[in-house]
C-alpha cells in the first residue's frame, strides 16, 4: 500500500479575470520509508505542489491519496483530522507559536489530539534534538537553528506517516544547516517515516533517494522513472 | 516618506484615529453645547424671569415696604403660593400641589405653553373660577381640560393645561405641579389661616430703558433687612448660568474619560504598529537614517492620522450636539437654539492633533533604538522594552496635559488636580488588577484542564497579551455604568429604607389648633396609627446675648453665620427628647425660675459657635421671646420624623400662632387615598405629603438624570468597545497566523473557535469584573462618606453589565477573528517569517 499518491494532479488560480495554471497533471507514488525530494526554480510550483499533497489546499482536478484516503473528497476539518494523524510539517521560517515555549510548542499536535502525556514526550524529543535544558524559552529566545531544532521535534511529536519538509535550511548559515538536516535525516531513519521534501539545494536533494524536477508546473524530471526506463534497458 | 510609508498600513492607522473620532465627537458636543447654552441664557433671560424683577417674602414686610412693592414698576402681577391637596371630584384622585394665586398679566417675557392658548385670556379676566393646571397632575390625577379641580372650599373648572411655565424647568412639574387659580378667589378656598405657610410675589414690569439694577440698590438694604427676597434679569442670568456651567462643566469631564480611554487605544494601536514597523525601521536605518529621522516620520503618521481623526471627530460631535438640547429637555429652564461653536471645534480639533501625539511618543520613543542588524538577522532582539530615560518626560507631559486640560474645562486648580488625582488612581487600582490577573493565572495555571483552556488561559500572559489594556479600557467602562446603576440604587435605597418598617410614611401638616382633635379622630377612626405629632411655631432669631446681626457683623472673633439671622426657625415645644434625638451636653428643654431653656441641634450649636447658657432672642410673628441654651442634642436627620433645631419647653408657646405635624402609616395606596379624601372634605387645608408618592416622584427624576448620565456614559462605552476592537483587531494578524498554523498542525474548527471564545470570554468578564469591583468600592465610599447610608449593593444590576461586557466582548473577539476559519491553512507556507 502506497503511503502517498498524487494523480493527473492540477491547481488553477483565478487572477484578475484570468485563470494561471500553477501545476499541470501531475503524477506521483510514494511507499513507506521513501525520502523524496521537489526541486525547481521559484515560483516552479513547488510549495503548491505540496500544500496539496499534505491537505492544505484543494487542487482544480486530480486526486491525493494519503495513506489511501482521498483528501479531496474531505473536509477542511477532515483533513485537519488527518495532517493531524498522519503529518508532520517543517517549515523554512520554523513557524512556531510566538505565545508558546519551546516544549509546549512540541506538545502542540499531542494536545489537539488529546493525548495523554503530551509533555514527557515533548521533553524526550526535545532532549533527542539536544534542546533538553530550553523547554521553557519561548521562540524568541532562540537562535534560528534551535528554532529549527524545536520545530523538528514537534514535527516527529505525533509520529506521522509522512513528514514535509519546505526549505528546511532556507533560513540558516551552512554550519547549522548542516546540522539540521543530519538531524533530520536521523530521525527520519529512526522512525522509518516517509519523507517529502522541497529545496532548492540539490546537494540536501542529493541524500534522498528519489528526485522530481518541476518547471513551470510541470515535472520535467523523476530520477524513479529515468531508473525504471534503466533497469528496462 | 511618512506618507508613502503609511500606504500598506493606513486601515490599521484608521483604528486608531476612530478612538480620537469618538473621544473628540464627545468633547466638541459637549462643549458646543456649553457654549450654545450660555449664548440661550443670555438671549432668553427674561424668559428665565418672566419679568423685568420679582420679589418674594413669606413673612409680611413693614406697611411701608408693602406700600413700596404695590406701586413699583410699569406694571404688576401678584402671586400667592402654598401646598395644599387638591382633589379631581370626577376621578377622586388627591394630590399634594403648588396652589398659585395669580393676579395680573404674569408672564411679561417668554411663553406660557397652555392648551387651549385662548385659556390664558379667560384665566386672567378672572371673572370665572377657572384653574390652569400642570400636565403632569392631570394626568396623574385622570382629569382633563374641562374638569373641575377642588382646592380647599372651592371648585375651579380646568380651563387650560400648562405644558411650560417661563422659568420653571419641566422637571419642577414632577416634584412640585401647580393649580393655577385667580388670585381673588383664593381667600373663599379657606387655605388661607393663620400659621399657614405662604409665600408671596410680585412679577414686575419696568418701562423699556429703566435700569432695574439702580433702581435695586436703592431699596436692596430695606428688602435685606425684612427678609423680602428679589430677582432680577441679571442676577438669574448668573445663578442660571452658574449651575449650567456646573453641569456642562461635569458633562465635558465625562467626555475627557471618554478621550482618555481612545487615548489608552492610540497608545496601545501605536504600539502594535511599531511592533510591526520594526523591519521596516531596521531597513531604513540601513539605508542611512538616522533614529530621529525614523521617529519623526511614523511621528507625522500619527499626527497626520490624529489631525484627520481630531477633524471628523469635530464634525460628528457637531451634529451630536443638536440632539443634545432633547436630552437635556426637562432640565433645561430656556430653549437652546444650536448654532455651530468655532471655539468648541477649533478646540476639539487641537485637543485630538495633541493627544495623538502625546499619546503615540511613549511607544514611537523605541523607534529609536531599532537595530539596523535587523535586516542581517532575523532573530535579532532590539531592547524596545522602554527604558528610554525619556519615556519619563513623556509621563510627566501627559500628566501635566491631563491636569492642564481638566483645569481649563473646569477652571479649578483643585478640581482638576482631584480629577487627574482620581483618574490615575481608577487608572493605577486596574492596571494593579490586570497585573494581578496575569500574575494569578501564571502563578496557578491549571495544568490538569484541557488543552482549548490552557492555550486560553495562557494567551491572558503570553508575550504580546492584551490582558492589560483590554482590563484597563473596558474596566473602566464597566466602572463607569456599574457606579452609576449602584449610585441610583443607593439612592433610591435611602428613601425606601426611611419608608420601610414601622417609620412613618404620610406626614400631615398644616394642621390648626383647633383641628388637631379632628385630625386624630380622622387617623385612628381609619384604625391607622399616630406614629407622631408635633406643634410647630415658625420664628427668627433677633439676637444673641443681647448682639443683633449688624453688632456681630463688627465683631472679628468668631460669629454666627448670616443667615442664622434670616432665616426662618421652625421650632416645636415639648419637655423630653425623642427617639430620633440623643442628648449630648446639659439638660433636655425645660423652665427654671421663669426661664424657657431650649435644647439646640449640636452641628448648628458649633457652626453658630454657641455655649451653653447663651441667650437667644426670638421674634415669634411680632412677640420677642428670650431663651437660654439648656442643653445640645445629637438628631438623626435621616429618619423620616419631624426633627428641629432648636427645641422648646412646654408653657412657653402654646398660645403662639402655630401649626401641628402628624404622622401615619398607611399600609397601602387605596388607604391613602380615602384618608386624603377625608382630609380633603373635613380639614381642606391640611396638607398630606404621601412618602410612597415621593419615592415614586424621586425614582422619575433619578431615572431621568440616568438617562443623562448614560447618554454621556454612552460615549466612554463606545470608546472602550472601539479599544477592544481595535486590539482585537490589531493583534488579529498575529492570532491569525498562530491559528492558521494550529490548523495546519490538525487543529479543528471547534478547536479554534473554543480557544478563541474563552480567552475573550475570560477576558471581557475579569475586566467587567475589575471595573464592578471598583465600582462596588467607589460608591461603598459615596454610602459610607456622602450619603452615610447603609451599604447594600445590588446584585442584578453587577450581573447585568458582566454579561452584557463579556458577551460584547467575545462577539467582537469572534467577529474579528472570523477569517481564521475561513482561510486556507496554506497561507502559513507563503507567510513571511
Amino acid at each position: 500500500m502506497s503511503i502517498l499518491r498524487v494523480e493527473n494532479l492540477t491547481k488553477t488560480y483565478s487572477s484578475g479575470g484570468r485563470d494561471l495554471t500553477v501545476l499541470h497533471s501531475v503524477n506521483f507514488t510514494l511507499e513507506p520509508g521513501d525520502t523524496f525530494s521537489i526541486v525547481g526554480p521559484s515560483g516552479s510550483g513547488k510549495t503548491t505542489l505540496l500544500g496539496l499533497c499534505a491537505g492544505l489546499d484543494r487542487a482544480s482536478s486530480g486526486s491525493v491519496y494519503l495513506n489511501d484516503i482521498r483528501l479531496d473528497t474531505l473536509n477542511e476539518d477532515q483533513r485537519a483530522a488527518i495532517r493531524n494523524q498522519y503529518v508532520g510539517f517543517i517549515f523554512q521560517n520554523f513557524q512556531l507559536l510566538p505565545t508558546l515555549t519551546a516544549l509546549e510548542n512540541v506538545m502542540v499536535p499531542l494536545e489537539l489530539r488529546g493525548e495523554k502525556g503530551a509533555a514527557k514526550t515533548a521533553q524526550a524529543l526535545l532532549d533527542r534534538v539536544g534542546l533538553g535544558q530550553r523547554g521553557h524559552h519561548y521562540p524568541t529566545q532562540l537562535s534560528g537553528g534551535e528554532q529549527q531544532r524545536v520545530s523538528l521535534a514537534r514535527a516527529f511529536a505525533n509520529r506521522p506517516k509522512l513528514l514535509f519538509a519546505d526549505e528546511p535550511t532556507g533560513n540558516l548559515d551552512a554550519d547549522t544547516s548542516a546540522t539540521v538536516v543530519d538531524l533530520l535525516f536521523e530521525l527520519n531513519r529512526e522512525a522509518g517515516t516517509t519523507l517529502v521534501l522541497v529545496t532548492h539545494d540539490m546537494e540536501l536533494a542529493a541524500r534522498t533517494q528519489r528526485i522530481i524536477r518541476i518547471k513551470g508546473g510541470t515535472v520535467i524530471l523523476d530520477t524513479k522513472e529515468r531508473e525504471s526506463e534503466r533497469v528496462q534497458e | 516618506m511618512a506618507w508613502r510609508d503609511s500606504r500598506r498600513s493606513r486601515q490599521r492607522l484608521l483604528l486608531f484615529m476612530s478612538a480620537i473620532v469618538l473621544g473628540i465627537a464627545a468633547l466638541v458636543a459637549i462643549n458646543s453645547f456649553g457654549d450654545n447654552l450660555a449664548q440661550s441664557i443670555d438671549d432668553q433671560a427674561r424668559e428665565l424671569l418672566g419679568a423685568d424683577l420679582t420679589v418674594s417674602w413669606s413673612r409680611a414686610p413693614s406697611p411701608k415696604t408693602q406700600q413700596l412693592l404695590k406701586t413699583t414698576g410699569r406694571d404688576r402681577a401678584y402671586e400667592v403660593s402654598f401646598a395644599s391637596l387638591v382633589s379631581i371630584p370626577k376621578t377622586g384622585g388627591v394630590r399634594l400641589a403648588q396652589v398659585k394665586g395669580l393676579q395680573g398679566n404674569f408672564p411679561y417675557y417668554g411663553t406660557w405653553e397652555v392648551q387651549p392658548t385662548s385659556a390664558i385670556q379667560t384665566f386672567r379676566q378672572a371673572a370665572d373660577r377657572v384653574a390652569l393646571v400642570d400636565d403632569g397632575l392631570l394626568v396623574q390625577l385622570g382629569a382633563q381640560v374641562g374638569d373641575s379641580v377642588k382646592v380647599g372650599n372651592l371648585s375651579f373648572l380646568i380651563a387650560g393645561r400648562v405644558t411650560k411655565t417661563p422659568g420653571q424647568a419641566a422637571i419642577a412639574a414632577t416634584v412640585a405641579p401647580t393649580v393655577f387659580v385667580p388670585n381673588q378667589f383664593l381667600a373663599n378656598t379657606g387655605l388661607l389661616q393663620r400659621g399657614s405657610r405662604v409665600a408671596y410675589k410680585y412679577y414686575y414690569q419696568f418701562a423699556p430703558g429703566t435700569d432695574i439694577e439702580k433702581f435695586v440698590k436703592t431699596v436692596s438694604a430695606r428688602l435685606d433687612k425684612e427678609g423680602v427676597n428679589y430677582d432680577t434679569v441679571d442676577g438669574r442670568k448668573k445663578q442660571t448660568g452658574r449651575s449650567f456651567a456646573d453641569l456642562t462643566k461635569y458633562l465635558s469631564l465625562v467626555a475627557f474619560v471618554a478621550l482618555l480611554l481612545g487615548c489608552v487605544g492610540v497608545a496601545s494601536a501605536v504600539q502594535l504598529y511599531v511592533k510591526e514597523k520594526v523591519t521596516s525601521v531596521a531597513i531604513l536605518r540601513t539605508l542611512g537614517a538616522s533614529g530621529r529621522q525614523a521617529f519623526l516620520i511614523y511621528l507625522l503618521q500619527t499626527a497626520l492620522m490624529g489631525l484627520i481623526g481630531a477633524t471628523i471627530g469635530a464634525l460628528v460631535g457637531s451634529v451630536v450636539q443638536l440632539v443634545l438640547p432633547r436630552v437635556f429637555g426637562n432640565f433645561l429652564p430656556i430653549t437652546v437654539e444650536t448654532a455651530l461653536s468655532g471655539p468648541a471645534i477649533l478646540g476639539g480639533i487641537g485637543t485630538g492633533l495633541l493627544i495623538s501625539i502625546l499619546f503615540s511618543l511613549l511607544p514611537l520613543l523605541a523607534i529609536r533604538n531599532v537595530s539596523p542588524l535587523r535586516t542581517l538577522r532575523t532573530s535579532y532582539e532590539d531592547d524596545l522594552s522602554g527604558r528610554d530615560p525619556l519615556r519619563w518626560l513623556v509621563y510627566l507631559l501627559v500628566l501635566g496635559f491631563i491636569v492642564g486640560f481638566a483645569y481649563l474645562q473646569t477652571k479649578n486648580l483643585m478640581l482638576a488636580i482631584g480629577f487627574t488625582a482620581g483618574l490615575t488612581v481608577a487608572f493605577g487600582i486596574l492596571t494593579a488588577l490586570g497585573l494581578g490577573l496575569i500574575w494569578l493565572v501564571r502563578r496557578f495555571f491549571p495544568t490538569s484542564w484541557s488543552y482549548v483552556w490552557r492555550q486560553s488561559l495562557a494567551n491572558l500572559y503570553r508575550p504580546n497579551n492584551q490582558t492589560l489594556i483590554l482590563v484597563t479600557s473596558i474596566g473602566l467602562g464597566a466602572f463607569l455604568i456599574a457606579t452609576l446603576y449602584l449610585t441610583q440604587g443607593l439612592l433610591l435605597g435611602r428613601v425606601e429604607l426611611s419608608g420601610s418598617g414601622k417609620q412613618p410614611n404620610m406626614v400631615l401638616f398644616d394642621i390648626q389648633n383647633e383641628q388637631i382633635a379632628g385630625v386624630r379622630a380622622l387617623v385612628t377612626g381609619q384604625k391607622l396609627p399616630i406614629l407622631q405629632e408635633a406643634p410647630i411655631v415658625t420664628m427668627r432669631l433677633s439676637d444673641i446675648n443681647g448682639k443683633t446681626n449688624e453688632s456681630i457683623r463688627k465683631d472679628t472673633s468668631a460669629r454666627p453665620p448670616k443667615w442664622a439671622f434670616t432665616r426662618e426657625y421652625r421650632v416645636t415645644y415639648r419637655d423630653s427628647l425623642i427617639s430620633s434625638e440623643k442628648l449630648i451636653a446639659g439638660k433636655a428643654p425645660y423652665q427654671e425660675n421663669g426661664n424657657a431653656y431650649v435644647s439646640i441641634d449640636k452641628d448648628f450649636f458649633d457652626r453658630m459657635h454657641l455655649k451653653l447658657g447663651d441667650t437667644l432672642n426670638f421674634n415669634v410673628q411680632g412677640a420677642p421671646i428670650q431663651t437660654i441654651v439648656g442643653g445640645t442634642r445629637e438628631v438623626e436627620w435621616n429618619r423620616v420624623q419631624t426633627n428641629f433645631l432648636v427645641v422648646f419647653p412646654s408653657g412657653v408657646l402654646e398660645q403662639a400662632p402655630q401649626f401641628h405635624v402628624l404622622m401615619t402609616r398607611v399600609p397601602d395606596n387605596k388607604t391613602s387615598a380615602v384618608l386624603q379624601r377625608g382630609l380633603v372634605s373635613r380639614f381642606p387645608n391640611v396638607s398630606a405629603i404621601d412618602l410612597g408618592l415621593i419615592l415614586k416622584t424621586v425614582d422619575e427624576i433619578l431615572a431621568q438624570i440616568s438617562f443623562v448620565i448614560q447618554f454621556m456614559a454612552l460615549f466612554s462605552i463606545l470608546t472602550g468597545l472601539l479599544v477592544l476592537a481595535s486590539s482585537v483587531v490589531i493583534s488579529k494578524y498575529q492570532r491569525l497566523r498562530e491559528s492558521v498554523l494550529l490548523r495546519t498542525l490538525g487543529a479543528s474548527r471547534e478547536q479554534i473557535l473554543s480557544i478563541t471564545v474563552v480567552e475573550y470570554g475570560l477576558l471581557g468578564l475579569l475586566s467587567a469584573l475589575s471595573g464592578i469591583l471598583l465600582s462596588i468600592v467607589g460608591t461603598w465610599a459615596l454610602a459610607r462618606f456622602v450619603f452615610e447610608v447603609p451599604y447594600r449593593p445590588d446584585g442584578i444590576p453587577l450581573l447585568i453589565v458582566t454579561i452584557v461586557v463579556t458577551v460584547l466582548t467575545v462577539l467582537i473577539g469572534v467577529f474579528n477573528s472570523r477569517d481564521v476559519l475561513t482561510r486556507p491553512p496554506l497561507d502559513v507556507l507563503r507567510a513571511e517569517a
